[in-house]
């Protein structure tokens, strides 16, 4: 009779799996609330600057974005390299910033509408003079309250 | 008799979840835009008649930035000189804190509030930042300069912060927080534009 007992072989029991569908649809809930969805496609490259005194944007939905760059390799065969506006989904000049302000406008609450704010999304190369056109038709249709977008600098 | 409803099979709802979970991961943004608040000035009436507002010649700084990113300051206590972008902050500072009572400085007006039951002793500064820029100026230098405005804002209302309520601005309560920014507004006013490369 030997002393020592054949080992047997001994099986890593399964681990339990009734809750992992619980863990998954936690974590699916999370990315359902946090989700917005990419309205708009992005047309022209803006490389934010960088600036240290940033706040956050507050009432995203409130919010109108004017970006202002070079357009994405895909369109510049047919708007060139030149600092180019993009409202919404499409180039636009700065004459029609007017007539995207107002529909803006008009897409809010009357009661919200004072709070409008228009994030100004320009690429760090670009040159004033067309920014101070657009802050100059801001001004003519009164949509006064602006943010700059920049991004925190990494340390 | 009631007859046993067969139990459904759950083996592929986390199968189902994953395949949801990953579309919304996919199409998640999470990036949350963050920048520079600022409020333009109303246009000026054209039917009314501008008058021009008198405001005294030391309670003016002008800070000009020209198509080559060079940054101009010029008061009546300094010149037109280029500086760099930290020096423009001192400059700045000192001009609307005028510690030393220059008459070259910016004016002050003297002012107690009573929060509390205590007295507080606060200088209103007169001055008036005149930002200009010009058509050719890159908006990464405009915004730099910016920046560094506001900052000279946000670290002059630390400090009377600090001096009256031993707290950081961010630390005050909403009155204490309004009392301060009523002390020390950020006058900051972007000139009319106009080409400054024509002269």
């Amino acid at each position: 009779m030997s002393k020592f007992k054949k080992k047997e072989k001994r099986e890593v029991p399964q681990p339990p799996s009734g809750s992992l569908s619980d863990i998954v649809f936690m974590l699916l809930f999370f990315f359902m609330v946090t989700t917005t969805m990419r309205e708009t496609e992005s047309k022209v490259i803006t490389d934010a600057p960088q600036a240290t005194e940033i706040e956050k944007l507050e009432r995203k939905d409130l919010t109108s974005y004017i970006s202002i760059g070079s357009p994405t390799a895909k369109y510049q065969a047919m708007y060139g390299t030149g600092a180019q506006i993009q409202l919404n989904d499409s180039f636009k000049t700065k004459e029609e910033i007017r007539d995207f302000i107002a529909s803006e406008r008009e897409m809010r609450n009357e009661a919200d509408r004072e709070f409008m704010t228009v994030a100004i999304k320009a690429d760090k190369k670009v040159r004033m003079g067309i920014i101070t056109d657009i802050k100059q038709e801001l001004r003519r249709c009164s949509a006064l309250k602006v943010m700059y977008i920049a991004k925190q600098p990494v340390e | 008799m009631a007859r046993k409803t067969p139990e459904v099979n759950s083996s592929s709802t986390a199968d189902m979840a994953f395949l949801l979970l990953c579309f919304f991961m996919m199409t998640t943004t999470m990036d949350q835009d963050k920048g520079l608040a600022r409020r333009l000035p109303p246009m000026p009436d054209p039917k009314t008649q501008q008058e021009n507002q008198k405001i005294n010649e030391r309670n003016i700084i002008q800070v000009k930035i020209n198509s080559q990113d060079k940054v101009l300051a010029s008061s009546k206590a300094s010149s037109k000189a280029i500086v760099n972008i930290s020096d423009l902050g001192v400059i700045v500072k000192e001009f609307i804190k005028n510690p030393s009572n220059n008459p070259n400085l910016s004016e002050g007006r003297d002012t107690t509030i009573e929060v509390g039951n205590k007295r507080h002793d606060f200088r209103v500064s007169k001055g008036v930042i005149s930002l200009q820029n010009d058509r050719g100026t890159s908006y990464e230098k405009y915004i730099e300069v910016q920046n560094e405005l506001v900052r000279v804002f946000n670290e002059l209302r630390d400090e009377e912060a600090m001096r009256a309520f031993g707290a950081t601005y961010a630390d005050l309560n909403e009155e204490q927080q309004k009392i301060i920014k009523d002390i020390i507004p950020q006058m900051i006013s972007e000139a009319e534009p106009k080409d400054l490369s024509k002269k």
